[in-house]
């Protein structure tokens, strides 16, 4: 019985054909065994997204509430530091769903950007004794800042419904279009900055202080009409404008903060911003395909590096 | 099925390790001229060939820093080879750790899950597996609780209860194969041997010569990177002995705590069997070199066989008898009456020392005897068993 078991197997194993082990593709071929490979996985990234969720609020009684505590935090800081004390509200109608709009995407960008940079490093364990298509690690945590993202963008719906301001015009579809940027852009930093602190630690505390400078550099405490009436549309404010980050938070505000378009005759938004966030997408996503294939490179040696 | 189809092959496999000494942009960029001399290279393996075929259970054994492990993770694809290729077929999992990928603050049955699924099994397969998991380990009552609160028992339990449920074509374990106690090494060791009938390939690394010994049908003998012995798991045990005694002989000589300035050397020790009254008798003859007499000595004598389990020591002491002990060289006999050993060769390790536990002198391997086949079964023992009809029960 047994042994037509084995003979069983072993007919099915020699039928089967001999694959390379592990990932060796061209630089370009590469592409489409990579996404494969990925995609053949995606059960196991939900999972590994799951436990990272669980384990974060396990023992603490408020569980996922604590996820909320910290962008509700900032929101009330910078509501009250730079709306009411600086005075900057005066300029902006409803400061704070205009402060809470650039939050909650520049939290998603954040987010996927820092903890996939680690993403590597903190699963070392995996890493080194496991073999799985490593994207999958700066992916979970796209894929759990995605789950931190949806509870707040939930948060600034039900909030528009309550000032009475939902959006109903047809600038929501800048909402998707900046939503997948910033996707698109952080994912790709995350990949290729998860592969290269891997060799370099560096990265990890480089990214931190990069993203504190980075969160003044885009619109989001204060308006665009700031900077356009000081740079007056100079090469300055053209290259400000080339952040794609800056781009999605304009197009998050023109599609979330409607009293900026009824209630403001300010300048809140650059001309043209459907078609730059096109651009910005565009390249975003050669962005994305270079970085997973610099990863893919790098990946072959994760595990005696770490 | 003729011959059985190669499952694992592996070409021309090289592996270099580079060392950097430094790790941060400010030691990169100070070093960035002479940074040759900041990293070190090594080969890890070099020109491995194996073709491993379905069904059969292959051990992987040398030094430490051999680059067992290292070709382990090659085959399994968690290391890329400098140069050369593997080729695989069939579902792999790699036990390269037990429980890679628990989380501690997960109950053990959500750890479950997502063990199983980074070994590759999907949820319903999971699901299916599950009752039969668990009952395997036996930890039913704590299923549902955090792995933190788990003994380490109980944790190892669980891992390795997930990963032979897996159900691979391949498995590759790093020694891992001996954990919980010993009913639980039992069960393992039962569901290994199951896995050989199934038809399943096995790769394994171990330090344990008797375990390579018992479940391998092939040893691979690895040094610095390179294949020393690939084919006959006694043949290879031997080898990877004889490597470790030529390194001990090389630490003694370098320390020379051996040789002339020892009280006591062995001189030659030299073993001859004899079958006498259908008896089988061992006869071991010893020459010892008495440089420095002490107020006593004895000797001591092991026999091992070639898969390096221990089946019998001894030491002169108890024995009454008092040796020669004046400077010079004294040739004495041992005799053992009666071995009843099963066939195969067996090694005999001699030392000699004092009651207090100084060792003067020993070396291991030093003689061997064979035992031709003969008589009725086989095994360690040799038995001499015996039929007899109408006798009564209790």
């Amino acid at each position: 019985m047994t042994s037509s078991d084995a003979d069983q197997r072993a007919l099915k194993i020699s039928q089967e054909p001999l694959r390379p082990v592990g990932q060796q593709y061209g630089f370009v071929t590469g592409t489409l065994e990579s996404l494969k490979d990925i995609w053949s996985h995606r059960e196991l990234m939900s999972m590994l997204v799951r436990r990272e969720i669980k384990a974060r609020y396990k023992d603490s009684s408020l569980g996922l509430l604590w996820s909320l505590v910290r962008p509700l935090t900032q929101l009330m800081i910078y509501y009250f530091a730079i709306g009411q004390i600086m005075g900057l509200a005066r300029n902006i109608p409803s400061f704070a769903i205009f402060v809470f709009v650039g939050l909650t995407i520049w939290g998603l960008f954040t987010e996927i950007v820092s903890s996939g940079t680690t993403s590597i490093l903190n699963n070392a364990g995996l890493v080194k004794k496991i073999y799985l298509p490593r994207e999958i690690f700066p992916l979970g945590s796209v894929g759990s800042a995605l789950f931190n993202f949806a509870i707040q963008f939930a948060i600034l719906v039900v909030a528009t419904l309550v000032v009475g301001q939902f959006p109903v015009t047809s600038d929501v579809l800048y909402a998707p279009l900046s939503f997948v940027t910033v996707l698109v852009f952080g994912t790709a930093l995350g990949i290729f900055l998860s592969s290269v602190n891997v060799y370099l630690r560096d990265v990890q505390h480089l990214v931190e202080v990069a993203l504190i400078v980075l969160f003044w550099a885009s619109p989001i405490v204060y308006s665009f009409s700031f900077v356009h009436d000081k740079l007056n549309g100079n090469w300055l404010e053209q290259l400000y404008l080339m952040n794609p980050v800056t781009l999605a938070v304009l197009g998050m505000q023109k599609a979330l903060w409607v009293a900026g378009t009824t209630e403001s005759d300010a300048i809140n938004w650059p001309p043209d911003l459907g078609v730059r966030l096109f651009i910005a997408l565009a390249i975003g996503l050669v962005l994305l395909w270079l970085s997973q294939r610099v990863f893919s490179r790098l990946q072959g040696n994760f595990a005696q590096e770490l | 099925m003729t011959q059985p189809a190669t499952i694992i092959s592996v070409n021309d496999v090289s592996k270099r390790f580079i060392l950097h000494k430094d790790k941060s942009v400010k030691e990169r960029i100070l070093n960035f001229s002479n940074s040759k001399a900041y990293r070190e290279d090594f080969w890890a393996l070099r020109d491995i060939s194996l073709d491993i075929k379905t069904g059969s259970t292959v051990g992987l054994v040398g030094h430490n820093g051999s680059g067992k492990s290292t070709l382990l993770k090659v085959i399994g694809g968690i290391i890329q080879p400098t140069s050369g290729s593997v080729l695989r077929r069939g579902r792999m999992a790699a036990l390269l750790e037990l429980g890679a990928g628990f989380h501690p603050d997960l109950t053990g049955r959500e750890n479950v899950y997502l063990n199983a699924a980074l070994l590759g099994l999907s949820r319903q397969e999971t699901d299916r597996q599950f009752d039969q998991i668990v009952e395997f380990s036996g930890i039913e009552e704590f299923i549902d609780t955090q792995v933190k609160f788990y003994s380490s028992g109980m944790y190892v339990r669980l891992a390795f209860s997930v990963a032979i449920h897996v159900d691979p074509d391949v498995l590759l374990v790093d020694e891992v194969l001996a954990v919980g106690d010993e009913p639980f090494q039992r069960k393992c060791m039962d569901k290994i041997a199951q896995f050989q009938s199934e038809g399943r390939t096995i790769v394994l690394v171990s330090h344990s010569s008797e375990q390579v010994g018992r479940l391998c049908d092939r040893v691979v003998v690895l040094d610095k990177g390179r294949v020393m012995h690939d084919g006959d798991p006694t043949e290879g045990i031997r080898i990877l002995r004889d490597g470790y005694d030529a390194e001990a002989h090389r630490v003694d000589a370098s320390s020379s705590s051996r040789d002339l300035s020892a009280p006591y050397t062995l001189a030659s020790a030299k073993a001859h069997t004899e079958r006498a009254d259908g008896r089988f008798n061992l006869i071991v003859d010893i020459g010892v070199d008495v440089h420095q007499p002490k107020p006593h000595w004895g000797i001591g004598l092991s026999i091992e066989n070639t898969l390096g389990m221990n089946l019998y020591g001894m030491t002169t002491f108890p024995m009454d008898v008092t040796l020669p002990n004046t400077i010079g060289h004294h040739s004495i006999r041992l005799a053992f009456p009666d071995v009843r050993v099963g066939t195969g060769k067996y090694l005999i390790n001699v030392g000699l020392g004092d009651s207090a536990g100084t060792t003067y002198d020993r070396r291991s391997g030093i003689t061997s005897f064979d035992v031709a086949d003969e008589g009725i079964g086989n095994g360690i023992l040799s038995l001499d068993p015996q039929i007899i009809l109408g006798a009564t029960e209790g």
